[in-house]
């Protein structure tokens, strides 16, 4: 499979060393292998890897992994706090000029998302910090890169300056800041075109647009897809400009993003945004720590314990759990359930950061509709409280009532039972094969 | 008959023009991945392990596959063994001859890469792939290549979605000279290319060129709207489209696979073309999608002019990476 996650990777090496007690230097190797296939496979930068695993070797080789009781998750530990140091912080705060305007330059290769991520940064600073930006369309190059930045403009409701094809990027930059002190814009985003880094020529228009400007930041927008070849491209744009960040693009594709990672270890420079959709408000502060959990194929599971740790009553938890053991788990438990997963997080989201869920079978298809639980809440919330601890009692012309109630249909309130009757099943076969095995997830609704 | 002379005779069948373009615009490519495998030649004089732990990270770090190239490897180390080679030189020899192998499989080399147009009636091409990969750009470029064959072509402006992207489309047909036939933004793309198919038809038109909106495999319902699309098409002309081209980026790491994957299920992609190899990207994923999934590259995009299309060919590939090697291995054989 090209897209295992470090966990599954290291299943077999984890399995030959449980039961021997003692971990040898070998072992240690061949785990090591493992976590550098994982993040090669990631499209983290070789050079980089090879670093990482220098560092990774010596910290398992000494005592921390082979003391331990389970090396294979403490191997990834391991590895899980290297890349989450290389990847620093977080940082997402954007400089403030002390005379305004304060400048913003994007700049990248074709197609990494500059016009579309310079919408939502303006976006991002008006609904935030309450701004008034001006919009520059420096793309003279690239056909109707101006008609885009117009229509995110008009989509906005913000000014774009813009001066045609025929004119030069550096005046058009200079002059929009002139217009943008008359006109009392506090911030000026700057989309210019695409480039090759080993474009010369063009290149050298940005130096000229930076010195002219001298911009408060300079972002790199990156395409997280981006292979092995985001080492070369970041390194030769912040050579050349100085870069004072990075902002991701297309995250909310299924990529492991390991450029993230290169980048980040080469440049020095922060992550400080991440693209995470079309529209124009999908731009988030970057997470480093997630973003290495994401790289190792992990899902966001330290996300997803967090917020299972703060939302979810943990003696209610517990509770549950018995209930699920005992057999006695009713419709009333459900519904309490699904509050607390609920107020957890949009579904879909909560899937994502489960660790191996896109490769569950059926789960990578699965489209999880919220409203289906608004559909599911309203039926339980019909049924009287007899029927809710004993569902055996709802007979067709219940089933009738349940469904005038909640407004669904008869059919509708017959799939709930059944699911639930399966659910039920599941619950016990899943308790009864966790019997005698530690650990497993404390989840509510697992 | 050597491999290298072999490749060489078979890459000067072509024109000479289209072979230099493309060595041109591999420039950066070869210069990396030519001085990266001389090094490492002349860094180790025997064949060991160490050697091929190198010569893996040169191929990983041309974005090849990590599972694409631990096969080579074994390959290689087989094929060392059973010619018994101990010098590292006679080695790259063997390289560009597994690459060229692992690329072309049991195909036939002559057939593999060459657009599936009709001789008769309307031909349909579906251009599909991710954001920003460069559809539009390639649907210039193409426009613009079937023209100078003499070709009648029609545009129909299918991504609805993107800001901007009708307009640009719009650019190209003039650049190209070909009509673009167009609805508004936010209005249904399926509705955009049956009123093509119609225009197409009724202008008859030898080739239509289908654009849409780029969108990341993993948008379930994105997807689907493009089978519709597909469906719509062959609807209209059974055995239609004749290509689906998905564009994939050169700079893309092993995501590319994810894409090929993802969108040969959903539109059944007949072919790829690989943009941005002007760069220092090497493309390396394609050779991994060829392997794993069998899918062929068509044509790679080499820069941002309406010319810069060019017809891909892996001896050419191979032979731009390998070919500062070639002229030196001839010069020695003299």
């Amino acid at each position: 499979m090209a897209f295992e996650g470090l966990a599954d990777r290291l299943q077999g090496t984890i399995k030959k060393i449980t039961g021997k007690g003692k971990v040898t230097e070998a072992d240690v190797k061949e785990m090591t292998r493992e976590v550098r296939l994982a993040l090669l496979e990631a499209d983290v930068n070789y050079k980089v890897v090879k670093d990482l695993i220098k560092r990774i070797k010596e910290r398992a080789v000494g005592q921390e992994v082979m003391e331990s009781l389970t090396p294979g998750q403490q191997v990834i530990k391991v590895v899980k706090e290297e890349l989450t140091e290389l990847m620093g912080g977080e940082q997402s705060k954007i400089a403030v000029a002390n005379k305004p305007p304060t400048v913003i330059m994007m700049v990248g290769l074709q197609g990494a998302g500059k016009t579309t991520t310079t919408g939502k940064l303006a976006n991002h600073l008006r609904k935030k910090f309450n701004r008034n930006p001006l919009l520059v369309a420096a793309d003279v190059y690239r056909p109707a890169a101006i008609d885009q930045l117009e229509t995110l403009g008009e989509q906005l409701e913000m000014p774009v300056y813009s001066k045609g094809t025929d004119a030069n990027p550096v005046d058009i930059a200079n002059e929009a800041i002139a217009k943008a002190k008359e006109e009392h814009h506090d911030y000026v985003l700057i989309d210019t075109a695409g480039r090759l880094h080993i474009d010369e020529d063009l290149m050298g228009e940005l130096t000229q647009i930076k010195e002219d400007t001298s911009p408060d930041e300079i972002f790199l927008v990156v395409d997280s897809m981006t292979g092995q070849d985001a080492v070369t491209v970041a390194d030769s744009f912040d050579d050349q400009l100085d870069i004072s960040g990075v902002v991701l693009t297309k995250l909310d594709g299924d990529t492991r993003g390991g450029a993230a990672l290169s980048i980040r270890a080469v440049t020095g420079k922060p992550i400080k945004f991440a693209g995470m959709g079309e529209k124009l408000d999908q731009l988030e502060a970057f997470h480093p720590d997630r973003m290495a959990s994401r790289i190792l194929g992990m899902g966001d599971v330290f996300s997803l314990i967090e917020k299972a740790e703060t939302e979810v009553d943990e003696k209610k938890a517990k509770e549950m759990q018995s209930k699920m053991r005992s057999m006695s788990f009713t419709f009333e438990d459900f519904l309490e359930q699904m509050e607390q997963v609920k107020s957890m997080g949009p579904l879909d989201e909560l899937i994502d950061m489960m660790p191996g869920a896109n490769k569950m079978k059926g789960m990578k298809n699965l489209q999880v509709d919220d409203k289906q639980l608004t559909h599911i809440e309203a039926i339980i919330q019909s049924m009287t409280k007899t029927e809710r601890v004993d569902p055996s009692v709802i007979n067709a012309s219940r089933k009738k009532r349940i469904a005038k109630g909640s407004g669904t249909s008869v059919a509708q309130v017959n799939r709930l039972l059944k699911q639930f009757e399966e659910m039920k099943k599941m619950m016990k076969q899943m308790t009864n094969q966790k019997k005698g095995k530690k650990g497993g997830m404390n989840l509510p609704f697992m | 008959m050597s491999f290298f002379k072999k490749l060489k005779d078979k890459v000067n069948k072509q024109t000479d023009q289209v072979t230099d373009k493309f060595k041109d615009g591999l420039t950066k490519t070869r210069d990396s991945f030519t001085t990266k495998v001389n090094d490492l030649v002349a860094k180790y004089r025997k064949v060991d392990e160490e050697f091929f732990e190198e010569l893996e990270e040169i191929l990983i770090s041309a974005d090849v596959g990590v599972e694409t190239v631990m096969e080579l490897i074994e390959e290689l180390e087989m094929e060392v063994k059973r010619r018994n080679i101990q010098d590292t030189e006679e080695v790259k020899e063997v390289i560009s001859e597994k690459l060229v192998e692992i690329y072309y499989g049991d195909d036939d080399e002559e057939t593999v890469e060459a657009l599936n147009i009709q001789k008769d009636g309307l031909s349909v091409i579906l251009i599909v792939g991710v954001n920003g990969v460069g559809k539009t750009t390639t649907i210039g470029k193409l426009a613009h290549q079937l023209k100078q064959e003499g070709k009648s072509v029609v545009l129909a402006a299918g991504d609805t979605f993107r800001a901007g992207a009708i307009d640009q489309l719009d650019v190209w047909g003039e650049r190209a000279g070909v009509d673009v036939i167009k609805h508004n933004e936010g209005s249904d793309p399926a509705a955009v290319i049956y009123d093509g198919i119609q225009a197409a038809r009724s202008r008859g038109a030898d080739v239509l060129l289908c654009d849409t909106a780029g969108r990341l495999q993993n948008k379930v319902n994105l997807m689907k709207e493009l089978s519709k699309v597909r469906k719509v098409i062959e609807r209209e002309i059974p055995e239609a489209p004749h290509e689906t081209l998905l564009v994939l980026d050169a700079t893309t790491g092993q995501n590319a696979i994810s894409q090929a994957k993802t969108f040969k299920e959903a539109t059944d992609v007949s072919g790829i073309v690989l943009t941005k190899l002007d760069g220092t990207a090497r493309g390396g994923i394609v050779l991994a999608i060829r392997n794993e999934m069998n899918i062929p590259v068509k044509y790679v995009g080499l820069g941002e002019q309406i010319t810069d299309l060019q017809p891909f060919n892996a001896h050419q590939l191979v032979y731009g990476l390998f070919g500062d090697l070639m002229t030196r291995v001839e010069q020695e054989e003299k």
